[in-house]
């Protein structure tokens, strides 16, 4: 019988080694999996290279995971926001590497990776500072950047509700990054505030198909609610 | 001379936005925008974090924090709107399937060259967002822009001196002042804020712009 789900957060990450470049849901606060951070906080796995849109907000999640000095590289779009002062203190004192990815290129490089792709050829960044020293090709007469994929040992993601072979569904823009970082790392792991049973999710709204999905963890939303309230 | 204020300026990028045309407002002055489309036009509002049918913010009490803008502020779908992952929605951006996208500027140059995530400065804290993206893949790119920095220099420029976003992506720039075509053949004046002169404009511009005759700006 196949059955993802794993009895906790710590079973989930447990084997997240030093050095895992991990792939995290969320924009902003939505679709950020809050609690398994919190977890990859506790297991103690340093020296990562973390991708996410973001580079954590306020003293939580991500921001916490980069004030506990785990993370040496950061590939996102936006990292620079009102209360990124975690992130902005460790990239001016040069403590954090960043890579920085016009989103559009983040979501793709991902894709391209679950997708098997060596590379492609963008418009994004063309002729700009991003595309210094990448390779370029003139295209029906116009320019474009050579991207390469963005793989991963680990992707931490939340959705909505599974099943235990792994099928997601998601809620409203906290999709955004999951199911395209589900199909990019060797080992999904999915937040998910519901668990139904085989055959309750309509097969015909079904996001990411539990192919993608290694773990399922349960953390109903009124628990990590109450969580982020006491943090 | 009447200066546009930043509803006045929103109002007239609105007054152009087609009926069923598909949108994205850039953050900022550009989200102003969504307030002035007319009631009487369907026009689809796209934002990158997955939503087409964005709708305004919700009633006090009503938010849902996992329905947000690309500002990260709390939004509404309307009746109709569709949600989507993170690819989708870039491949919308890129795949020059939005018909406008609205976005602010530090500079734009003659040709079009749009600077608008970066001020290069040594100590600031880079961060590009979805704006390159938008800059190459939208059918149409709008600026929406104060004409002259806080200090009086123009932001429409010979050379943009800020890092680009884009090379040659901007078709039409909206100031407080007029509004402006790039063109082939250069930036062609298309309306100018009552009260204004062609000799003014030209002075505070500081680089030759084109304009069509003279009465057709009264």
């Amino acid at each position: 019988m196949i059955d993802k789900i794993v009895s906790s957060v710590t079973e989930a990450l447990a084997d997240v080694p030093d050095g895992a470049t991990i792939l995290i849901g969320g924009f902003g606060p939505a679709g950020m999996p809050a609690e398994l951070i919190d977890g990859l906080i506790a297991q103690g796995a340093k020296d990562l290279t973390i991708v996410n849109n973001n580079a954590g907000n306020g003293e939580t999640g991500l921001a916490a995971l980069l004030k506990a000095r785990r993370v040496r590289k950061i590939l996102c779009s936006f990292p620079r926001q009102v209360d990124s002062h975690i992130f902005d203190a460790l990239y001016r004192a040069g403590e954090i590497e960043l890579e920085l990815v016009p989103q559009g290129n983040l979501a793709e490089r991902i894709r391209a990776a679950g997708a098997g792709i060596g590379g492609f050829y963008t418009r994004t960044g063309y002729g700009t500072l991003l595309a210094e020293g990448k390779e370029t090709r003139t295209i029906d007469g116009r320019g474009y950047v050579l991207e390469h994929p963005i793989r991963a040992d680990y992707a931490l993601i939340k959705a909505e509700a599974a099943d235990r072979w792994g099928n997601l569904v998601f809620r409203k823009t906290a999709r955004n990054f999951g199911p395209v970082m589900a199909t990019a790392a060797r080992c999904t792991v999915a937040q998910v505030n519901r668990i139904v049973e085989l055959g309750e999710l309509d097969p015909e709204t079904i996001v990411t198909p539990g192919i993608y999905v290694k773990r399922i963890v349960h953390v109903p939303r009124a628990e990590a609610a109450a969580g982020r309230a006491v943090a | 001379m009447q200066r546009l204020n930043r509803d006045q300026m929103a109002a007239r990028v609105a007054r152009d936005i087609p009926e069923g045309a598909c949108v994205n407002l850039g953050i900022g002055l550009p989200t102003l925008v969504a307030n002035h489309l007319p009631k009487n036009r369907e026009i689809l509002l796209h934002s990158e974090n997955g939503v087409l049918g964005m709708g305004p913010a919700p009633a006090a009490g009503e938010e849902d924090y996992d329905l947000i803008n690309a500002s990260k502020d709390p939004v509404t779908l309307l009746p109709g709107g569709a949600f989507f992952h993170h690819a989708d929605s870039f491949a919308m951006m890129r795949g020059g399937h939005l018909d406008i996208c609205v976005l602010g500027a530090f500079q734009v140059s003659v040709k079009g060259d749009l600077a608008n995530w970066h001020t290069g400065a040594p100590d600031a804290i880079p961060a590009v967002g979805g704006a390159m993206d938008l800059a190459v893949g939208a059918k149409q790119v709008f600026v929406m822009m104060e004409h002259l920095t806080k200090r009086g220099q123009s932001k429409i420029v010979e050379h943009c001196t800020y890092p680009l976003t884009g090379v040659a992506c901007v078709n039409r720039i909206y100031t407080d002042l007029a509004v402006i075509d790039v063109t082939s053949e250069g930036l062609r004046v298309l309306e100018m804020v009552p009260g204004m002169t062609i000799a003014e404009l030209n002075r505070v511009t500081g680089i030759p712009l084109l304009y069509e005759r003279e009465s057709n700006y009264a």
